[in-house]
């Protein structure tokens, strides 16, 4: 596996360690769909600080995993950007639309937790 | 362009999904020995990224060549992609975002433009294409 996948409660941490070609990309969208059914995960974030370029292929993969999750009930954060390839991904004009972004891991979980406690309170009403 | 003396190249054959990461490495890598910042290094790896997935995507192989290049009064990186493939039949049409043949976001061709300071592409149907950008180190 090239991307470590790990499990905390009901979430997944999928931290990225080093550039992946579209391949990788691939595979690691397939692992990462398949362990949001076996372990019923309620969130994932997805730590993309190692990685020093996000073009157009790889936006677009991230920006699939997170919808696909998303409408599979796990809500996706994408953290760590790195700010010279958000400068990049602006100047190309590539967006992640609709997908949840964070500074860092630390407030990826926050955010999660915060949205879990919100659906919680949304359900007792 | 055509002025330019190339002083330092890289040649990288693009044959594999694999190569295009190995591409945008090796022009960060000679970016860095040309004094490129920070940012513009991964203003140059991501334009390298781009033509290199272009190169598998719709001629399968290629050639890349990473260059220094020096104009009267200033000193940048050329990236020279080149394929013998299909070739593109609207090079205009191909410029514009949103635009793919292929089953990509359609923002690769422009968006390495943006991300360089010159770029050109020449493309004949049937015989190949050439895309030839170049970054200023600022």
């Amino acid at each position: 596996m090239l991307v470590p996948i790990l499990k905390q409660g009901d979430i997944l941490i999928a931290s990225v360690q080093a550039a992946l070609s579209d391949q990788d990309l691939l595979m690691f969208k397939d692992d990462l769909s398949e362990r949001v059914g076996r372990f019923r995960s309620r969130g994932i974030v997805i730590d993309v600080s190692a990685l020093d370029v996000l073009d157009s292929f790889a936006s677009r993969t991230l920006s699939g995993i997170a919808h696909t999750a998303t409408l599979r009930g796990a809500s996706t954060v994408v953290v760590g950007i790195q700010p010279d390839v958000a400068f990049a991904m602006v100047e190309m004009g590539l967006r992640m639309d609709r997908v949840a972004t964070a500074l860092d891991l630390e407030d990826g979980l926050a955010l999660l937790a915060s949205r879990a406690k919100n659906e919680h309170r949304r359900d007792a009403r | 362009m055509s002025t330019a003396v190339t002083l330092d190249e890289t040649y990288l054959p693009i044959t594999r999904d694999g190569d295009v990461v190995l591409a945008r490495q090796k022009g960060r890598e000679l970016a860095v020995r040309l004094g490129f910042s920070g940012s513009d290094l991964t203003l140059i790896a991501t334009a390298i990224s781009e033509i290199a997935r272009n190169i598998i995507e719709y001629a399968q192989t290629g050639q890349i060549f990473i260059s220094s290049v020096q104009h009267p009064g200033k000193q940048g990186i050329r990236v020279v992609a080149r394929d013998a493939g299909p070739g593109i039949p609207d090079i205009e049409l191909a410029m514009c975002d949103g635009y793919s043949t292929g089953k990509s976001l359609g923002l690769g061709l422009p968006g390495a433009r943006r991300l360089m300071d010159a770029f050109n592409i020449e493309s004949v149907v049937g015989v190949g294409t050439t895309v030839t950008m170049e970054k200023w180190a600022s």
